[in-house]
């Protein structure tokens, strides 16, 4: 309903939110107007709420027949002119895997939420996991990249949803927020930015009918429907996405390999130029992290999503006993943070990684340090780690 | 050596200048095989955005994956190529988000019957305003030829050599049963139909379906002793049977027969329609 949509509506001040509810308010702040999605357990409170919020704002929900249909019609939204969500547990999002695929090959911006629960199989609806960190990557077939943010409160599901819609529109491609199932249940303060503010930070859908500056029109024949590669000056140009209702949308877009310029091919150097194109287009530019006590620590943490907020805990504490821990924080888990994990290795003897899995991004980061460094894990399955026990950890570590 | 005649600077005939290859090269050729009636599926569906010289930016073409994924070369106006079997999931999206469009999906009997049936039957329940064209081949072409839901029982195919030991599905009685309000069938050899047909489709309000069976000589014609293009053509013609005529007869004497004719137009409340009349309600409830 492109012409229908209406702006965010809810006044600047602080609520309490559920976090599954966090996360619809801060994709409809982002200028998310059609929802698609299946009911699957922890995450029915998103489709719930986006049922009732988004004919509010003119926009468009709809529950889809299966995980797959869901996001298909995310894609198809997207390319009508509309930002666009799903949301889904590990099982739906193993089904969901086809079109990552494809929406990654063909660049569409778009935002899937996984509220992930334990696994394998049906698993345990209602504990959390971190079961889908490298599926969310490595999930479906073919070589394709990933933004994925990993928030740990409401708050930052407010935040770090905008955040997402705002990568995806800005690098063209699936964007994943990995939640969980007690992340998204936990209620908890949510503070809503001033219009003004929000106007300032979320970007906007636009138009293919212009160049970068919205201003100077683009003639058809310059428009590239795909990122493209500029040789000379060594950079990647990422093309605003084709409108299927306009002129600027190529006559045939292939799901099958293909030139910038949106042509079907066969060749060897089309998919060599396709599958660098995709996965170099964003880089290193994309990764955001965090750090505490870093500068003089030994010891430190490195987490992402929920244990974030046991690790702070536990780094404080061990600092009130004149343990030096710190706390390194990856916000984006995918694209992986290497070179900066690289230089934290650098400057810390030990690093722990308590992860609410077997450790899923633990051999990531072993990869990643230098020589000498000794990584360890602190894997939990289903449960998030106390504090304490994460105290103990580095005490039992400690020189 | 006598060399080659240049490319005409213009297409000569009226109806290449609305397909890609006629706007792109003057040419209105087409990469399908000898005989395969995909090539004239396109051709036709040309002719309908001459005919009515339709804007084609609101008519978007949503192609699902089999032989047809290159019917866009021969195809009018703007196409998006989807997975196997999600065309109607795709297209779902497209026509909620802009519902001034109306997309077209071509499907095959294989994306529409096996992959994605599910799809199918949900959008014939939501009457969306969607027209799908289901290419009707009776074989999965593209990747040589096995057999598909709606191979008949008995024939061969590359994965039935000794013969295909299923029932096969009927596409008009399941779009029926599901609730499309516009359905019709109609073979490559009843074009002018097809044609009509196709026109109302896109005008139609709600989920229109066209089965249109077409002809495979490389592959369901080679495995059933149709080896010529024309034979599969002329048993597809000698088994079709219009509706009034089909009425009169047994269920066995139907049995293999492809009755042809529009089965069903009865106007149902569009979904789309629906949703803005939705937000029309809540908007003024909530002010």
């Amino acid at each position: 309903m492109a012409e229908n949509s209406y702006e965010y509506d809810m006044p600047s001040k602080s609520y309490v939110w559920m976090g599954n509810e966090a996360m619809v308010e801060g994709a409809l702040a982002a200028g998310c107007r059609f929802f698609a999605g299946y009911p699957i357990t922890p995450q029915n409170e998103v489709p719930e709420r986006m049922s009732v919020r988004l004919p509010q704002l003119g926009g468009v929900f709809i529950q889809m027949e299966d995980e797959m249909a869901s996001i298909s019609a995310v894609v198809g939204a997207s390319f009508a002119g509309l930002k666009a969500m799903t949301s889904t547990s590990g099982p739906g999002f193993s089904l969901m895997q086809e079109v990552m695929s494809w929406a990654s090959s063909i660049e569409v911006p778009m935002v899937v939420a996984d509220v992930q629960r334990t696994g394998p199989g049906a698993g345990i609806v209602n504990l959390p996991h971190h079961s889908d960190i490298i599926q969310a990557h490595y999930g479906g077939n073919g070589e394709y990249p990933v933004i994925a943010y990993a928030p740990s409160s409401c708050q930052e599901l407010f935040d770090f949803t905008i955040d997402a819609f705002n990568d995806a529109e800005t690098w063209r491609t699936p964007v994943v927020i990995f939640s969980d199932s007690l992340l998204g249940h936990i209620h908890e303060k949510v503070v809503v930015p001033p219009k003004k503010k929000l106007d300032q930070h979320v970007i906007p859908r636009k138009l293919a009918t212009y160049e970068e500056d919205g201003i100077t029109p683009l003639p058809r024949n310059k428009y590239y429907t795909f990122t493209n590669y500029d040789k000379k000056a060594n950079i990647y140009k990422i093309s605003i996405p084709p409108n299927i209702a306009t002129d600027y949308f190529p006559e045939w877009l292939p799901a099958v390999t293909h030139s910038p310029q949106s042509i079907a091919s066969e060749y060897q150097e089309a998919a060599e130029l396709e599958v660098y194109t995709l996965n170099s287009k964003f880089g290193e530019s994309v990764i955001k992290t965090q750090e505490y006590f870093i500068e003089d620590a030994d010891i430190a943490l490195v987490c992402y999503g929920l244990p974030f907020r046991s690790a702070l805990r536990a780094v404080k504490l061990a600092r009130e006993e004149g343990i030096k821990a710190g706390l390194f924080r990856l916000v984006t888990v995918w694209p992986f943070a290497r070179k900066a994990v690289q230089e934290l290795s650098q400057k810390v003897k030990k690093l722990l990684v308590p992860e609410i899995n077997i450790g899923q991004i633990l051999i990531w980061i072993e990869a990643a340090v230098e020589d000498g460094t000794i990584v360890e894990g602190i894997p939990s399955i289903s449960r998030l780690h106390t504090p304490k026990e994460l105290l103990d950890k580095i005490k039992e570590v400690a020189p | 050596m006598q060399s080659l005649p240049p490319l005409p600077e213009r297409p000569l005939h009226p109806y290449e200048l609305v397909s890609y290859t006629g706007r792109k090269f003057a040419q209105t050729f087409h990469i399908f095989c000898r005989g395969c009636g995909y090539g004239a599926i396109g051709q036709l569906l040309c002719r309908v955005f001459k005919d009515q010289n339709l804007d084609e930016t609101l008519y978007p073409f949503v192609v699902g994956v089999g032989c047809y994924s290159a019917i866009p070369l021969v195809l009018p106006g703007r196409a998006l190529m989807t997975p196997h079997g999600r065309t109607l999931a795709v297209a779902t999206g497209i026509k909620l988000a802009n519902p001034k469009l109306t997309p077209i999906c071509i499907a095959g009997d294989g994306d529409n019957l096996a992959i994605g049936t599910n799809h199918f039957m949900q959008a014939c329940r939501r009457n969306i305003g969607i027209a799908l064209i289901m290419l009707h081949n009776n074989i999965y072409g593209m990747t040589g030829g096995q057999v598909s839901p709606t191979t008949p029982i008995g024939m061969h195919a590359s994965t039935a050599t000794y013969g295909y030991l299923e029932d096969e599905f009927d596409p008009v009685a399941l779009a029926l049963t599901a609730g499309a309000s516009y359905v019709a069938r109609w073979t490559t050899a009843h074009a002018r139909q097809f044609i009509k047909s196709v026109k109302k489709a896109l005008q139609w309000k709600g989920f229109s379906f066209i089965d249109m069976i077409s002809q495979c000589p490389t592959y369901f014609g080679r495995h059933n002793d149709m080896a010529e293009p024309v034979d599969v053509f002329n048993w597809i013609k000698s088994n079709s049977i219009t509706l009034e005529k089909a009425k009169d007869l047994s269920e066995d004497e139907l049995k293999g027969k492809f009755v042809i004719g529009e089965f069903r137009e009865t106007l149902r409340k569009e979904l789309s329609d629906k949703y803005i009349e939705l937000i029309k309600e809540v908007r003024s409830r909530s002010k």
